[in-house]
């Protein structure tokens, strides 16, 4: 037991030690402002065509669903604040984090993994650069800030394809109830859940693809070995946290 | 002693385990301004390990090691990047940063020194960078990505971003394993051109026994810009006492001493150094 144990709490703990440094970088100089651009621009621009559409079939689905189920019970006007409150509350914020977490924690863990294997981050270790600071904090900032942006843009997509099927082509209600109703189901709770998620999802996604890419050792296997972990984790923990979050305001 | 003889770079009893295996074992070494050591070993034996400590890349368990006359064992991370910035360092491949082009690769240690001094000055940096890319040669890739560029070419950016800050120490990680004979001259050549334009101190790692003899038999000619085999007796004399052979075996200094004194060793291990070259030559 103990021969699997330890090495899973070293690992843990060199991943807080990583955590801990990339956060204490956001107070300290050299600020790498140009590099924090690049990534934004990467993980949030460059997400953007997968995450709308993902967003609007969630909502479509959603919408189908429930216009079924609540036909039955003569709830056709439920269906607003049901996708409104499964979009902002769970499914957004968690479907935008996994779909960043195969795009991005991928991608930083191969690239920093490549990195490491070519000696490139030893280069810049020698060259006098902090690499947590050049390469860990910029992709940890920018995924933290541009998650919770794809979120709403993709409960956005969402909302609006669920109003597309609600509306004008299954008539389960019209226009102006399923606005006003999923409007008003929402609340301050869920608002700062639906952008809270994302933000602590930014941070793990960020990190689970910087630690496993740091750590690469073994040549091109060994950059497969760490994107594959990486993808893994960043999908465990953000279902894991998402869970924990949820139990704590139930 | 003068100042001037001082050690720059000064290894103390230091000692180094990976998985139990000794990665370095109690090695001693004092290296002074405008002397080289070439460092020969079997695959694993500690060379790369070796230089890697002298700049803190790895922690050591035992030991001392004096860069610059501080001692690097008991310094953090941060504290290290001044002593980092005073010593080039030309990785294995190069090392160069893949996303970058030669320019920005090259003006990476300006930039990183001008930003942390908090200073500011482009324009000249793009005279150093322009400066050091013609000292190896490769001024007409200044836009071109490492990708496009051949083993060799990447091998001499990287020398030009290790001497681009001027450093008093250059540290190479066999600047001249896996390419082909021509080429590995001409990377020699411009190691001994750093060593004798600017009186700088190198670590050679090197698997070639040929190399060692190009930094021990020629100089630099700065006038007439080649090399030139050393004819004078006590020229030559002078020169073996500055360049000096290491050889490592597990971790071990099992050799250090002359040109002389390495092709005059009866140890086995220490032979196959120069064996293997004149199976070459044959």
């Amino acid at each position: 037991m103990g021969r699997f144990l330890i090495p899973w709490v070293a690992s843990f703990q060199e991943f807080l030690l990583l955590a801990g440094r990339a956060f204490g970088n956001l107070f300290r100089r050299p600020r790498y402002g140009d590099d924090v651009a690049v990534q934004m621009d990467v993980i949030g621009i460059g997400s953007l065509p997968i995450v709308i559409p993902t967003g609007a079939l969630s909502g479509a689905i959603i919408a189908l669903q429930m216009a079924r189920a609540l036909s039955t019970y003569g709830a056709n006007s439920e269906v607003g604040p049901i996708v409104a409150i499964t979009l902002v509350r769970e499914l957004g914020p968690v479907l935008t984090a996994v779909i960043v977490a195969g795009r991005n924690a991928s991608g930083i863990a191969s690239e920093l993994g490549s990195m490491k294997v070519t000696e490139q981050i030893d280069a810049m270790r020698a060259l006098g650069t902090d690499p947590l600071q050049k390469l860990v904090t910029p992709r940890l900032i920018a995924t933290a800030v541009m998650l919770p942006c794809l979120t709403v843009v993709a409960d956005l997509a969402g909302w609006i394809a669920a109003y597309l099927i609600a509306t004008p082509l299954t008539h389960v209600v019209s226009s102006s109830v399923y606005w006003s109703t999923s409007w008003r189901a929402l609340q301050l709770n869920d608002l700062a859940q639906g952008l809270g998620k994302p933000l602590l999802f930014g941070i793990i996604i960020s990190l689970c693809g910087c630690f496993y890419g740091m750590r690469t050792t073994g040549g091109t296997q060994g950059v497969g070995r760490s994107t594959t972990s990486a993808v893994v984790a960043a999908c465990i923990w953000v279902f894991l946290s998402s869970f924990l979050i949820d139990k704590m305001f139930y | 002693m003068p100042d001037s003889a001082a050690p720059i770079v000064e290894l103390k009893h230091v000692s180094l385990r990976y998985n139990g295996t000794w990665a370095l074992r109690d090695v001693n070494l004092a290296l002074a301004p405008g002397e080289s050591r070439v460092i020969f070993g079997a695959a694993g034996s500690g060379k790369t390990t070796l230089l890697k400590a002298v700049v803190g890349l790895v922690s050591v368990d035992d030991g001392q090691i004096e860069l610059f006359g501080q001692d690097v064992t008991s310094m953090k991370e941060r504290q290290l990047f001044d002593l980092r910035a005073r010593t080039g360092f030309l990785f294995q491949e190069g090392a160069l940063f893949d996303s970058l082009t030669v320019r920005e690769n090259v003006e990476y240690p300006l930039l990183n020194q001008q930003s942390s001094n908090g200073a500011g000055l482009r324009g000249d940096a793009e005279c150093r960078v322009r400066e050091a890319l013609r000292f190896v040669e490769l001024e007409e890739t200044l836009d071109k990505l490492p990708s496009e560029l051949s083993g060799g070419m990447r091998r001499r950016v990287g020398i030009a971003r290790a001497i681009v800050a001027e450093p008093p120490l250059v540290l190479y990680d066999s600047p001249t394993a896996g390419l082909d004979p021509i080429t590995a001259n001409t990377i020699m050549a411009l190691i001994l051109k750093e060593r004798d334009a600017r009186n700088t101190a190198s670590l050679v790692v090197s698997h070639r026994y040929q190399d060692g003899e190009i930094l021990t038999d020629f100089r630099y000619d700065l006038q007439r810009g080649q090399l030139t085999r050393l004819s004078d007796r006590e020229e030559r004399q002078q020169r073996h006492t500055r360049v000096q052979f290491i050889v490592m075996r597990k971790g071990e200094i099992v050799f250090l001493g002359t040109l002389e004194e390495l092709e005059a060793s009866d140890d086995e291990y220490v032979r196959r150094f120069i064996r293997r070259e004149e199976n070459h030559a044959q």
